[in-house]
This record gives structure tokens, sequence and C-alpha cells, in this order.
């Protein structure tokens, strides 16, 4: 359930002024590991935004997810660095390791697959982030091992 | 604390935080850049916390995470002051000997030195190590001596003094004149000249003029301003500032990636407490000048780097850009005089003012001034952020401050300038490295990336990863960078695949000066670099792929096998057990071989093995 007055208290953090849109829906992103239509819908109320320009906002920039996403957030570099360390090799390997494309979350909910253009640690490429936690010069082959310190049960994951 | 109220004020406070200070006393510096970080960095600071407790040394000696060094390479780093004692790739089980024996004894301990690969000797100081010997540091310099969370230790290495001397002895055409002299050009890439940009925004009519850090840093392979930021964030602000009184602004902004989270609450804090100390806000050290400072996150869009852009995403709108028939020192953001300048220029500028702009104007090149941070990535032996004086040329950089090339490859290639830079080959490698010789080879400096290729590198697949990046971060605004880009990826991905054309080569020629010539935006009008110089220097690569379907370097997954060497296999099974295709056979200490039916071309056997035994071809 979204919490509108959480969202009213996000909008009145920056006074409500029209260039804290991207602000007000990343704080509300954090909260809720996406933007729920609700949410938008309250801060064009509150800004006094058109829906539509809250809508082209958190439709035009890549941080912003319009679908609910999972527990754990898998995000892969893919800057040049890493790209030609072999980031793409580790987007395979958690895809074929949990049955999903990048943007799409495991019918579970518990892990969605992201790739991001650089993070900036390219000394340490390719890099696997997992919930904002950094695994730098990750391996194909150590991607199962980091997943299992995220899966609910070794058991579980044995099965799947 | 009571806000300064003049620079006198500044100086004496300045004189008190030194007074505090010893500069023989031992302190211990851990670089807390994102990289070492990641490295387990804070774990070895807090070990080195509770080693000092434990032998009751805690008082003698300072613990200090400071910005990052830049030989991200070897991280965690620890150099110990005041000798300068370097000990590289340093983890918490290590800290106790360090305690017990170099702070408490004076010990060096040899295992734990850096090992200069090229000569095989073991090198106990930091400066003496190549990867910093070889450089010049101006902007870098205080990385790794102050913790950037504290003000005092910005003040202690001179810290706004130059703001104080702007402001109590210049006046604003002097201030710009300053920096007219020193040559400074724009370090986002472009390289428009500061001084000319200061004085059209201070000469524009109107009051109300803004200013803007730009630390959108997109570029794939580049974190330097991060680590700026990261490193020495009044440094920045005290430059930001300086700017803002000479063309007349009284609100001035950063505009920071949200991907950099470290760098975002960094700069908000020094920006409160320079707030707090009267260097920010209201009547600055007394003078009667005022500027006010905020901090706006971005959310993952590329072309947001882009001036016009950027300030449209400030505006709380999408970022597109716009036609720049009008410059945003006339008309930028909420169509006020607007200068925005990247991280690295805005950081330069309190070394001009108290240096001296002839100073500035003794180092680099007749068209390219000052010193440059380059981040060397790739497959480099030394990867980190270098800062150089420009005009050094590429082999230089990369032998002898990257170390030369991994595993003893060879280099192929070198991208500069980001996803629209371009590929310059290792026969023009001793390329100087400054503005005008980058755009002559076809490249550009863009924001300071160099990612080293070596010999295993495709680079038909390399230009078509950066289309890729390219189209899907085109904004979509203007049709020649929406449609002319995609194309060029489209058939990049034919070729890749094993599925190019006669014809192919002529068509990639003609889209890329299609959008060359008719993007709106900088982000389109060099979108094509990567297509237009591997085309130059790599056209066999290219007709490799079209006419006899192979991938020389090995890369293109539709045009290569593996298979198992019999000779090299010692049938440990390793490559069968990580294979998720089960495409890999054999008994124990016998040879493997790779089904090619099920194989999937994904490269784990490969990767796994430790006897060298998978072929590409």
């Amino acid at each position: 359930m979204v919490d509108l007055n959480q969202v009213d208290a996000f909008v009145d953090r920056y006074g409500g002024e029209e260039r804290a849109l991207t602000a007000v829906l990343l704080d509300i992103q954090n909260a809720y590991n996406y933007l729920p239509p609700e949410a938008m819908h309250r801060v064009a109320e509150k800004m006094k935004l058109s829906p539509l320009q809250v809508y082209q906002v958190a439709s035009f920039y890549k941080a912003f997810s319009l679908k609910p996403r999972g527990k754990h957030i898998l995000t892969v570099c893919l800057g040049t660095a890493c790209h030609v360390r072999g980031g793409p090799r580790l987007v395979d390997q958690v895809g074929r390791l949990l049955k999903v494309t990048p943007g799409q979350t495991t019918p579970d909910k518990q892990f969605t697959l992201e790739t991001v253009n650089c993070l900036g640690c390219c000394a340490l490429g390719p890099i696997l982030v997992v919930d904002g936690k950094y695994y730098g010069k990750m391996t194909v082959g150590g991607v199962e091992k980091v997943l299992n310190e995220y899966r609910e049960g070794k058991e579980v994951a044995a099965n799947g | 604390m009571a806000k300064l109220q003049s620079a006198t004020e500044l100086e004496t406070w300045r004189k008190d935080v030194l007074a505090t200070r010893d500069p023989n006393k031992q302190t211990i510096t851990i670089c807390g850049g994102t990289g070492c970080r990641a490295l387990e960095g804070q774990a070895v600071s807090d070990a080195f916390h509770a080693g000092l407790a434990a032998q009751g040394l805690a008082s003698q000696v300072d613990v200090k995470m400071t910005g990052c060094h830049g030989f991200c390479e070897r991280g965690p780093l620890v150099v110990i002051f005041p000798q300068r004692i370097f000990y590289p790739g340093v983890t918490a089980k290590a800290v106790p000997d360090i305690v017990s024996k170099t702070i408490a004894k004076g010990e060096i301990i040899e295992k734990l030195l850096y090992e200069d690969p090229a000569t095989g000797k073991k090198i106990t100081y930091e400066y003496d190590v190549p990867f910093y010997r070889e450089q010049r540091r101006v902007l870098m310099e205080d990385n790794g001596l102050i913790d950037p969370t504290s003000i005092e230790d910005y003040v202690a290495v001179g810290g706004y003094k130059a703001l104080a001397k702007v402001l109590s002895e210049m006046t604003p055409d002097q201030v710009i004149e300053e920096v007219k002299r020193s040559k400074l050009r724009g370090r986002g890439g472009a390289g428009f000249p500061t001084g000319r940009k200061w004085e059209d925004a201070r000469k524009a009519p109107g009051d109300t003029k803004y200013v803007i850090i730009n630390a959108d840093e997109g570029d794939p392979g580049a974190y330097q301003d991060r680590s700026l930021i990261e490193g020495n964030p009044h440094s920045v602000l005290e430059g930001l500032l300086i700017g803002a009184y000479a063309v007349g602004a009284h609100r001035g902004f950063i505009y920071i990636r949200n991907e950099y989270p470290m760098a975002v609450q960094y700069i908000t804090k020094a920006a409160k407490d320079a707030e707090a100390y009267g260097l920010l806000g209201e009547n600055i050290l007394g003078s009667g000048f005022s500027c006010t400072f905020d901090v706006h996150r971005g959310a993952g869009a590329f072309v947001c780097g882009e001036s016009s852009a950027l300030m449209r995403s400030m505006e709380g709108k999408p970022g597109e850009p716009r036609s720049k028939r009008i410059h945003a020192t006339e008309s930028g953001l909420w169509d006020k005089p607007t200068v925005l300048n990247n991280t690295k220029t805005w950081a330069l500028v309190p070394h001009i003012i108290n240096r001296g702009a002839d100073w500035f104007n003794s180092i680099g090149t007749e068209g390219s001034k000052g010193t440059m941070v380059f981040s060397l990535v790739g497959k480099v032996n030394n990867t980190g952020l270098v800062e150089v004086p420009m005009g050094i040329t590429i082999r230089r950089l990369i032998n002898d401050i990257g170390g030369g090339i991994r595993d003893g490859k060879k280099l192929k290639a070198v991208q500069t300038g980001g996803p629209s830079g371009g590929c310059i080959p290792e026969s023009l490698a001793d390329s100087q490295v400054d503005y005008e010789s980058l755009t002559k080879v076809g490249s550009m400096m863009g924001s300071g990336a160099m990612i080293v290729l070596d010999e295993d590198t495709c680079m038909v697949d390399t230009a078509r990863y950066f289309m890729g990046f390219n189209s899907s971060e085109s904004c979509g605004k203007c049709t020649a960078c929406r449609e002319g880009v995609v194309r060029m990826y489209n058939i990049l991905e034919r070729i890749t695949h094993g599925k190019g054309e006669e014809g192919d080569i002529a068509q990639l020629e003609l889209l890329g000066e299609t959008t060359r010539n008719g993007a709106l935006c900088a982000l389109g009008r060099t979108a094509p670099n990567p297509v237009l110089t591997t085309l130059r220097y790599f056209r066999d690569e290219y007709e490799a792929h079209i006419k006899d379907k192979k991938c020389p370097a090995g890369v293109c997954k539709d045009l290569i096998s593996f298979s198992v060497l019999a000779d090299k296999c010692t049938g440990c099974g390793l490559c069968k057990r990580n294979c998720p295709q089960e495409a890999i056979s054999g008994e124990k200490k016998q040879a493997h071989v790779i089904d090619q039916q099920k194989c999937i071309r994904c490269g784990i056997c490969r990767e796994v093995c430790r006897f060298d035994a998978i072929k590409v071809e």
C-alpha cells in the first residue's frame, strides 16, 4: 500500500518547487523500489503539475521503474571497462540462473536483474552489485555463490 | 562556530587549525574511494582503530579515511605519513602486523610493499612508485591527504584562500581576466575557453544569473569527477563560488549523478559546513557577496551531461537538449544567463587564482594548458586515475604510468572521449593527448576516459557496443540521432551475428555522415565517431566479418567456436561441471570434448580452465 502522507512528506521536503520533481520521484522509488501510479498522481496534484509531466519525467530517466521490482536488485555494470572485461557474460549467467532478462523480475519477486552504464569502479570490473553491495572482479563461475547469499533458504534454491 | 567575517579571520582560523596539528605526527591514511571501499577499505580502517587501541597507541597516531588516491588497481591503499610508506592491497588481517611493526617500531614490512612489475624491485615510498612518479598532480594533489568530510582539513592545505583573495582584492573583471589569461579550457570535453564563457555571462543583461557544476559524469569508464568530489569536495565548491562572483550569480547548483551516493553525501556536507563558517550563503566573508548552493541529483540519463538537456532536467522536465543558436550564457536555466562548467574546470580555478595564470600556462601544450585527469581503464595493468600535463603521448600514459597491457598481450587501440569518442589504433599511440591532437585523429578529449583495448578485442563489436549505448541514450527529440544511430546499430548487430552484406560499410559511412551533420546536440553529432573511426582504422576487421564470416579477435559468438586442445587438457572436469549446457563430455584424466550442437559459446569453460586448454576460433 502506498502511504500518501509519506508521499506528501517527500514533496514538502523540497518545498514543492517544480525543479524538485526528480528528487521527489527518487525518494519515492527508494521507499517502494518503483513508482506506484497512486504516488505519481499524488505528486502531480500536490506539486500542481500535470500528470503528463510527472509520467514524462518518470519514463524518461533510467533510474525510475514503473513496474514493481524484486526484493533484491542485481545490477551488472556494462560500462566500457566492464564490457571489455566480460560484463555481458555476467548478465548472461545471472539471466540463465534466474531465468530472467535485464529489466525482468523473478516470479517469486525476489530478484530483479538490471544493467547500468557505468558505476565508476572500473578497476574492479566486471562488477555485480546486489542491493548496493559491490562484488568486484566477478567471474561467471562465481555468480551462483553470490546469488545464494541472498536466496531465501538454500533448499528453495536447490530446487529452483 | 561564528561565521567568518573577513579574509583576515579566515587566516586566523587557518593558523589555529594548523597550530593544533603536528606535521610529524604519524598518520595512517586509508583510501576511501568507492573502489577501495568495495575492496573492504572500511574494514581495514576499523582494524587500524582497533589495533591502535589494543596497543595503546590511539592517541599518538591519527587514522584518516581519505578520498581516492587513484591507484585503484591495488586497493585498498594505505599510506603512512610523514614518511609516506606505501602498502597496497592491505587486508584487515595484515593490520595488526602493520601496527606492531611499522607504527610501533618503524620497521618496514617487506612482503606488504609494492613490487614494480617491470623491475621486480620492492618500493617503500609512495612517491617512488612509477604510477605516481610520472604524474603531475594538481587537482588530485590533496586527495590522499585530507579527510573529505572535514572542512578543517581543507583549510589546513590552503582551502578558501583563493575565494578570500578574490572577494577582498579583485574585481569580477580582474577574475575573468586572470582566468582568460590562464587559457583554461572546459574539462568536460568540448574545450571551450572558460574565461570567455564567464565573460559572456557577465555581460549578458539581467540581474538573475546562475552557475552550475556539471557532475553528470555519464561517460562509461570515467570516474574522475566522482573521485574529485568524493576526495576534495570543497575545492569544487570554492571554484564555483569564485565563478559566481565573477559572473554576478547568486545561486549555484551541482547536477550530480544519483549513481554516486557518496559524492552526493560529501558535497552536501561540504556545502553545509562552508555555510556554517560564512564561506557560502549570505555576505560571504563579510564581503557583501552572497551565493546559495543546491544539490540536484540526476536520475540516469546520459544526455543530461549536455548543457541544455541538463538545464531542462534541473527545471523538473525531461532532459531534452535544445538548439544552441542561443548560448546558455544568454539564456540557460529558467532562461537566465547561466555558466555551466565541468567539475574539474571549477576545481582548477582556485589553483589558478592562488598560483597565477602564468603558472598554469607553463604546463601543457600551446593550445591545451594545464593538467588533465584521465581514467586509465580496460586491459591495462595499472587501472586508475592519473593526472598528467596536457600533451603527454598515449604510449607514455599506457606504458610508463599504466604499466603496459595485461597478461603480456599487445595493445590494439585506445578508446577516448566516451561512447561518442573514437578508437585510436596502436600505430597512432605516439599522438599527444590534447584537444587538437585527439580531434585530428578522429576522436576527442571528452571527460578523460581512456579505455585500453588489447588484441582480444573485436573492433566491430566495440563499435556495436557504443552504438547500442548511444541509441539507448538518444533522447529521441531529433530524427537524425534517433533514427540514424539506431540504423547504424542494427547494421552492426547484423554484421556481428554473421549476417553482414556487401554494401553495409558504405551504408554505415553514409549514415554516420548524415547523423553527424543533422543532429541537434553534441550527443548525436558525435555518436557516429566509434563507427567512423573503427572503419577508418580497422576496415579489414569489418571485411572479415562481412565477407569471410569470421571474427578475427574471437569475440562475436555467431562467428566463433570453442574446442578443447587435447594436448593441454588434463581431464580435470572443471569445464564439464561448469558448462551450463552440459555440452562437455569426457572421462576423468582424459581429454574432454565440446559438443558444438549444444554449445552456446558463453565462454565459461575458457574462463574456468586452468590449463589454457580451450581454443577459440
